[in-house]
C-alpha cells in the first residue's frame, strides 16, 4: 500500500502490510502504534491480572500455602509494577494518546513518528525481560517500591532486571511525553486555538508535564540504586553511611505524579466521553482545563505523603498534609462539572457511559479515603496496610481501569467500523462493578483492624473478609469473559457503525471508520467548537 | 404536594442524617488501647462522616441523573446547550476549599494532641549516648523524657523484634509494660526498614537502619495486643509479629524482678 | 454545525504554516529540560547528603580547585567558540565553521582529559564513602554528557563539508541542536562546579 506523502506536514508509512497484519509490524502510523499500545497493554493486563489472582488464592487462608513466601513477594512486586508501568501508564497515554492526539490538534500524526515507533518498541521487550527475570533467577521481591536496604540485599539479578526494565519504560514514557507535548502546542491546525482543543488534549498536556519533570528524576534514583547493587556504593545503604530516606524522597518524587500520570489522561477521557453520550456540552471547560493544570502543580509538591512514618520532620508532614489535602479541590471540579454535564442532558445508557458513571463513583470514593490518608495523624495508623491498597485499587481500577473499559466501548466503532455489542457490555459492567466493590471495599476493614499489606500469612481474624475480598476477585476475573468474548464476535462480525454512530463532533469522528491512513481524505476540518451539542443541529 | 426546595433540603438532610447514624453507630475500629487511641478515632469519625456525605451526595446525583436525565425510546435531540455557570462553579471550588482546610486543621489539632508536632531531632542525652543523632517518632510526650523511668530498647531484624530491659539487663520477646505509664521505646533496625505497629494503640513508627528513633505512648488498657511489623523486609514479613502485654503496675513490676538479671536483684 | 470547512477560511492551509520547522528545536528543549531534571535529582540528592549525613572523621577531603577551575574556562570558552561556529555558517563561510567547531571539539577534548586526571589523582576511589560516591556520579554523569556532545560536534564538523554535506546555513537544525545541547552541558558544569566544588 503506497500512501500519498506530502512532505511538510508529518509523513505517514510509505507501505505497511494489509489488514490485521499491520498491526503487528513495525509502523510509523500513529493510529497503529495506538492500537499496538493497548493491544500489548491489555495483554499484559492478563497477565498482571493473574498475578493478582495468585495473590487473591494465597490470601485466602491465613498461612503461606498456595506458594513460598519469596515467591508471593516476587508475585506482588511482579503485579504492582506490571500494572503500573505497563498497563495503565502505556494505555492511558500511549494508546488513546496516540490515537487522538493527531485527530484533535488537526494533524496528520505525531510530531515525531520515528521517536513515537521506538518509545512503543521499547515496551514488549522490557516487559518480557521483567517477566523472564522470574524463570531465570528469581524477579525483584521488595515491592514496586523497591526500598533499600531491602532492594539491595535481596536477591540481586531480579532487581538488576527490574531497574533495567523500569528505566526502559521510564524512557519510553519520555519520549512519549516529549512528542505529545510537541504535538499539542506545535502541530496545531492553523486557525485552532488552545482553548478550543478537547479537553482530553488539556489532560495529555499536563500529563505530559508531570512525565517530563519527574520521570528522569527516577531514572537518576535507579541508577543510583543499581551502582548501590553492583559496584558497591553506599548511596542508600546505611552499613557504607549512606540515607535510605534519600532514596524514598526521590522515588516518590517520581511516583506521586506517577499517580496522576495514570488519571489525567483517564479524566481527559471521561471528558470525552460523557458529552457526547450525554448529548449536552462539557460543563465548565475553563475550570477544567485550571483544574488540570492545578492538579500539576499541586501534584509535583505532595510525595511526602507516602512517608509520613519515616522519620520526616513535624513541619514537613504538616506541608504536605495541607498540600496533599487540596488536591481535592481541583479533583472536585472535574467530579461536579461531569454530574453537571449529565444533568438535564438526554443521556443514553450504553456501556461506555455505565463504565465512566462507575468510574465517577469509585474514584470518588478512593479519593476521599485518599484525603483521609492525607491527614498525617489518620494515616500513621493505616500507613502500608490493607487500607491503602483499598485506597489505591478504588482509584486505579475503579478509576483509570473503568475509564479504559468505557473508553474502549466508546472508540471501537471509530477503530474498527463495527459495533460492540451492548448486552454483553452491559453483563461486562454489573460483573466488573459487583466484582470490583466486593474486592477492594472490604479491604479498608482489614486494614483498619491490624491486616499489614505485603503479607502471605496474617492473623486467621481476618479470613473470613479476605475470602470475601478474593471472592470479588473471581468475580473480576470471569468479568473479563464477556469482554474478550464481545471482542472477537464484534470484530468478525460485528453490527456496521458507519463513521459517526454517536454523532459526536470531536474530529476523531469527522472522518470514515476506521480512519484512512492520512486521518482524513483531503483537508483536516477545522473544529473549533468540540463540545458544541444542544445548539441547533440534532 | 412538596414543593421542589423542600424536597432538596429533605434529601439532604436525610443523606447528613444517615452519615452521622452510620459515623457514629459503625465501628471500624480495633479496641481503643492508649491514650492516642480515642483522639484518633474522634478524627477517624469526623472524617468518615465527611466522606460518607459527599460519597453518598455524590452516587445519589450520578445514580438519579442517568435515569432521571436517560434519553427515552423515541426521542431526538439534544440536552440544553449550558456550558457552564460561574457561580455554581465558584461554590464548588469554596466549599471544597472550605472543608479542607477545616480538616486540615483539625487533623492538626489532632496531630498536637498525639504530641506529634514535637521537635524531631534532639540530643537524647536521658538515652546514654550523647553523640548519636536520635529521632523522635510520632510520639505524644511533651514531658522532659529524660523523667520516664520505662526505657525500653527495641531492636528490630529479620524477621524478629527484641526488647532490651537496660534497666534489667535482660532481653525479652515479648514486650510488657505497665498501665497508664508513659513508655518510651528506643528503636534500631539491624539491618532493612521494618515498622512498629500496634493497631490498638493507633501508632506506627519505621525502624529505619542508621537512624535510631524514640517513640512514646501510653497504654490504658490492660491485655494482650499484637505488634505488627509494616513495612515489607524479606519473606517472613508477614511472620514478624511480637506481642506487647500491657498489666496492672504489680504484675508488671514481678514479671520485671523475675526476669531481671541475678546480679541486679537485690 | 460548529465544524467550519476549512475551504472557506483564509490562510488555513496545513501546509506552509511558517512553523513547521521549529517544532524540533521544540521538542529538543524539552528533552533537555527532563535531562536537567535528572541532573536535579542527584544534585538534591547531594545537598540532602550534605546537610543530613556527617562524614566520618577523615573522609573529608578539600578538593584541589585548579583542574576543575581550568574546566570550567575550558567549557566557557569552548560555548563560545561554538556560537562562532554558528554565526559563520550563517554567513555561508563553512570553512570558518569547520574551523570553529574544531576547536570547540579540541576544547571539549581537553576537558575530558583534564577530567580523567583528576580521576586519576582524587584521594579517594568510588566506594570509599558516601561524597566520594556522589562525586564521581554526578561528574561521571555529566562527563558522559560531554563525551557524547563532542561525538555529536564531530559529526556536525564531519556534515558541514563545503559542499555536499548535509548543514548549511539552508538546514541549520542539526546545528542548532547540537549547540543548545552543548549550552546546556556547558551550563550544568557551572552549576555542577559551585555546588561541588565551591559550597
Ligand atoms: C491513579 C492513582 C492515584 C490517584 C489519582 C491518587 C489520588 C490521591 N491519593 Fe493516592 N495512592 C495511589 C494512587 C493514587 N492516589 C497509590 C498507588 C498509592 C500507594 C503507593 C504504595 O505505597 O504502593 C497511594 C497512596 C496514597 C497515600 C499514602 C498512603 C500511605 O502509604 O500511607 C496518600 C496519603 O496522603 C494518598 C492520598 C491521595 C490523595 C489525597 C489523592 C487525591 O488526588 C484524591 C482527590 C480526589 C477526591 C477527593 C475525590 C473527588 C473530589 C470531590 C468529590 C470534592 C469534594 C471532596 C472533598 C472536600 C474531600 N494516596
Ligand atoms: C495499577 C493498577 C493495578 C490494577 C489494575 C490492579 C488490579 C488488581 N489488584 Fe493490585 N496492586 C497494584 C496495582 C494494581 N492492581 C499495586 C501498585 C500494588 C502494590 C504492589 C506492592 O505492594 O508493591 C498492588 C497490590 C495488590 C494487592 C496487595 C498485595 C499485598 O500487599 O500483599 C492485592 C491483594 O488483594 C491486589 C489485588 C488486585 C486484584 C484482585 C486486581 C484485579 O482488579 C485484577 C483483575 C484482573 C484479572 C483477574 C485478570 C483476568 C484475567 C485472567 C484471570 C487471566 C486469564 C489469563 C490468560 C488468558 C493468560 N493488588
Ligand atoms: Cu520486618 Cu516486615
Ligand atoms: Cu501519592
Amino acid at each position: 500500500m503506497t500512501i500519498l506523502i506530502d512532505k511538510k506536514n508529518q509523513v505517514t508509512e510509505k507501505i505497511q502490510p494489509k489488514g490485521f497484519l499491520r498491526y503487528f509490524s513495525f509502523s510509523l502510523d500513529h493510529k497503529v502504534i495506538g492500537i499496538q499500545y493497548l493491544v500489548c497493554g491489555f495483554l499484559f493486563y492478563l497477565v498482571g491480572g493473574t498475578l493478582a489472582s495468585a495473590i487473591r488464592i494465597e490470601l485466602t487462608s491465613p498461612m503461606s500455602d498456595f506458594m513460598p513466601r519469596d515467591v508471593y513477594n516476587q508475585v506482588l512486586t511482579l503485579h504492582g509494577t506490571i500494572m503500573i508501568f505497563l498497563w495503565i501508564v502505556p494505555v492511558v497515554n500511549g494508546a488513546f494518546g496516540n490515537y487522538l492526539i493527531p485527530f484533535y490538534v488537526g494533524a496528520r500524526d505525531m510530531a515525531f513518528p520515528r521517536l513515537n515507533a521506538v518509545a512503543f518498541w521499547l515496551i514488549p521487550p522490557s516487559g518480557l525481560m521483567l517477566i523472564t527475570s522470574y524463570f531465570i533467577d528469581g524477579a525483584a521481591q521488595a515491592g514496586w517500591t523497591a526500598y533499600p536496604p531491602l532492594s539491595i540485599t535481596t536477591p540481586q539479578s531480579g532487581q538488576i532486571v527490574w531497574i533495567l526494565s523500569v528505566l526502559l519504560l521510564g524512557g519510553s514514557s519520555i519520549f512519549g511525553g516529549i512528542n505529545f507535548i510537541a504535538t499539542i502546542l506545535k502541530l496545531r491546525r492553523p486557525g485552532l486555538k488552545l482553548m478550543q482543543l478537547p479537553m482530553y488534549c488539556w489532560a495529555m498536556l499536563g500529563t505530559s508535564i508531570l512525565v517530563v519533570l519527574s520521570t528522569p528524576v527516577l531514572a537518576g534514583t535507579l541508577i543510583l540504586l543499581s551502582f548501590d547493587i553492583v559496584a558497591n556504593t553506599g548511596f542508600f545503604n546505611p552499613v557504607l553511611g549512606g540515607n535510605v530516606v534519600v532514596y524514598q524522597h526521590l522515588f516518590w518524587f517520581y511516583s506521586h505524579p506517577a499517580v496522576y500520570i495514570m488519571v489525567l489522561p483517564a479524566f481527559g477521557l471521561v471528558s470525552e466521553i460523557l458529552p457526547i453520550h450525554c448529548r449536552k456540552p462539557l460543563f465548565g471547560y475553563k475550570t477544567m482545563v485550571f483544574s488540570i493544570m492545578g492538579i500539576v502543580v499541586l501534584g509535583l509538591v505532595v510525595w511526602a505523603h507516602h512517608m509520613f512514618t519515616s522519620g520526616t520532620p513535624p513541619w514537613m508532614r504538616l506541608f504536605f498534609t495541607i498540600a496533599t489535602a487540596f488536591i481535592a479541590v481541583p479533583t472536585g471540579i472535574k467530579f461536579f462539572n461531569w454530574v453537571a454535564t449529565m444533568w438535564g442532558g438526554k443521556i443514553s445508557i450504553n456501556s461506555a457511559m455505565l463504565f465512566s458513571c462507575g468510574f465517577i463513583i469509585n474514584f470518588v470514593f478512593g479519593g476521599i479515603t485518599g484525603v483521609a490518608l492525607a491527614q498525617v495523624p489518620f494515616d500513621i495508623h493505616v500507613h502500608d496496610t490493607y487500607f491503602v491498597v483499598a485506597h489505591f485499587h478504588y482509584i486505579v481500577y475503579g478509576g483509570s481501569v473503568f475509564v479504559i473499559f468505557s473508553s474502549i466501548y466508546h472508540w471501537f466503532p471509530k477503530v474498527t467500523g463495527k459495533l460492540l455489542d451492548e448486552k454483553l457490555g452491559i453483563l461486562h459492567f454489573a460483573l466488573t462493578f459487583i466484582g470490583f466493590n466486593l474486592c477492594f471495599a472490604p479491604q479498608h476493614w482489614l486494614g483498619l483492624n491490624g491486616m499489614p499489606r505485603r503479607v502471605a500469612e496474617y492473623d486467621p481474624q481476618f479470613q473470613f473478609v479476605n475470602q470475601i475480598s478474593s471472592l470479588g476477585a473471581l468475580f473480576m476475573a470471569i468479568s473479563t469473559i464477556p469482554f474478550l468474548i464481545n471482542i472477537f464476535l464484534s470484530v468478525k462480525n460485528g453490527k456496521k457503525a458507519g463513521d459517526n454512530p454517536w454523532k459526536a463532533l470531536t474530529p476523531e469522528w469527522l472522518t470514515s471508520s476506521p480512519p484512512p491512513v492520512e486521518n482524513w481524505k483531503g483537508e483536516a476540518p477545522l473544529v473549533t467548537e468540540p463540545y458544541g451539542y444542544g445548539s441547533d443541529n440534532y | 404536594m412538596l414543593s421542589k426546595s423542600s424536597y432538596l433540603i429533605f434529601i439532604i438532610s436525610g443523606v447528613i442524617g444517615i452519615s452521622f447514624w452510620i459515623g457514629f453507630n459503625v465501628n471500624l475500629l480495633p479496641t481503643e488501647a492508649s491514650i492516642n487511641a480515642p483522639i484518633y478515632d474522634e478524627l477517624f469519625k469526623i472524617l468518615f462522616i465527611i466522606g460518607l456525605i459527599l460519597f453518598i451526595g455524590m452516587s445519589l446525583l450520578v445514580v438519579y441523573s442517568l435515569i432521571k436525565f436517560r434519553k427515552r425510546k423515541g426521542q431526538i435531540g439534544d440536552g440544553i446547550a449550558l456550558e457552564g455557570n460561574l457561580k455554581l462553579e465558584i461554590i464548588w471550588t469554596v466549599i471544597p476549599s472550605i472543608i479542607v482546610l477545616l480538616v486540615g486543621l483539625y487533623s492538626y489539632n489532632i496531630y498536637d494532641r498525639m504530641g506529634g508536632m514535637n521537635e524531631l531531632n534532639h540530643d537524647h542525652s536521658a538515652m546514654g549516648n550523647n553523640s548519636e543523632k536520635i529521632w523522635a517518632g510520632i510520639s505524644q510526650s511533651n514531658n522532659n523524657l529524660s523523667l520516664i523511668d520505662t526505657n525500653i530498647e527495641v531492636s528490630a531484624m529479620q524477621f524478629a523484634f527484641l526488647f532490651n530491659y537496660p534497666k534489667g539487663d535482660f532481653i525479652s520477646g515479648e514486650l510488657h509494660v505497665p498501665v497508664n505509664k508513659e513508655i518510651s521505646v528506643k528503636m534500631e533496625s539491624k539491618d532493612v526498614i521494618h515498622a512498629f505497629w500496634i493497631p490498638e494503640f493507633r501508632i506506627k513508627q519505621d525502624i529505619i537502619p542508621g537512624q535510631p528513633t524514640v517513640l512514646n505512648f501510653t497504654p490504658t488498657k490492660v491485655g494482650k495486643y499484637p505488634i505488627i511489623c509494616a513495612e515489607l523486609c524479606g519473606p517472613y514479613h508477614g511472620g514478624m509479629r511480637a506481642s506487647i502485654i500491657v498489666e496492672e503496675q504489680s504484675d508488671y513490676e514481678n514479671w520485671f524482678n523475675q526476669n531481671k538479671k541475678d546480679e541486679l536483684k537485690a | 454545525m460548529t465544524t467550519i470547512n476549512p475551504k472557506k477560511l483564509e490562510n488555513s492551509s496545513n501546509e506552509d504554516n511558517g512553523h513547521h520547522e521549529d517544532f524540533r528545536l521544540f521538542g529538543l528543549i524539552t528533552f533537555l529540560i527532563a535531562d536537567g531534571m535528572t541532573f536535579a535529582g542527584f544534585f538534591a540528592a547531594y545537598l540532602t547528603y550534605k546537610a543530613v549525613n556527617p562524614l566520618p572523621d577523615g573522609a573529608i577531603y578539600e578538593l584541589e580547585l585548579p583542574i576543575p577551575t581550568i574546566n570550567t574556562i575550558l567549557l566557557l570558552v569552548s560555548s563560545a567558540t561554538f556560537h562562532k561556529a554558528g554565526k559563520a555558517l550563517l554567513k555561508k563561510n563553512n570553512v570558518e565553521s569547520q574551523k570553529w567547531l574544531l576547536i570547540t571539539a579540541v576544547l571539549g577534548i581537553s576537558f575530558l582529559i583534564c577530567q580523567l586526571f583528576e580521576y586519576f589523582h582524587l584521594p579517594f576511589g568510588l566506594t570509599d564513602n558516601l561524597f566520594a560516591s556522589t562525586f564521581y556520579a554526578l561528574t561521571g554523569f555529566h562527563g558522559l554528557h560531554v563525551t557524547l556532545g563532542t561525538l555529536m560536534i564531530l559529526i556536525i564538523l564531519w556534515q558541514t563539508r563545503i559542499e555536499g554535506g548535509r548543514i548549511s546555513y539552508k538546514n541549520m537544525f542539526p546545528f542548532e541542536a547540537v549547540e543548545l545541547y552543548w549550552h546546556f552541558v556547558d551550563g550544568i558544569w557551572v552549576i555542577l562546579f559551585i555546588i561541588l566544588y565551591l559550597l
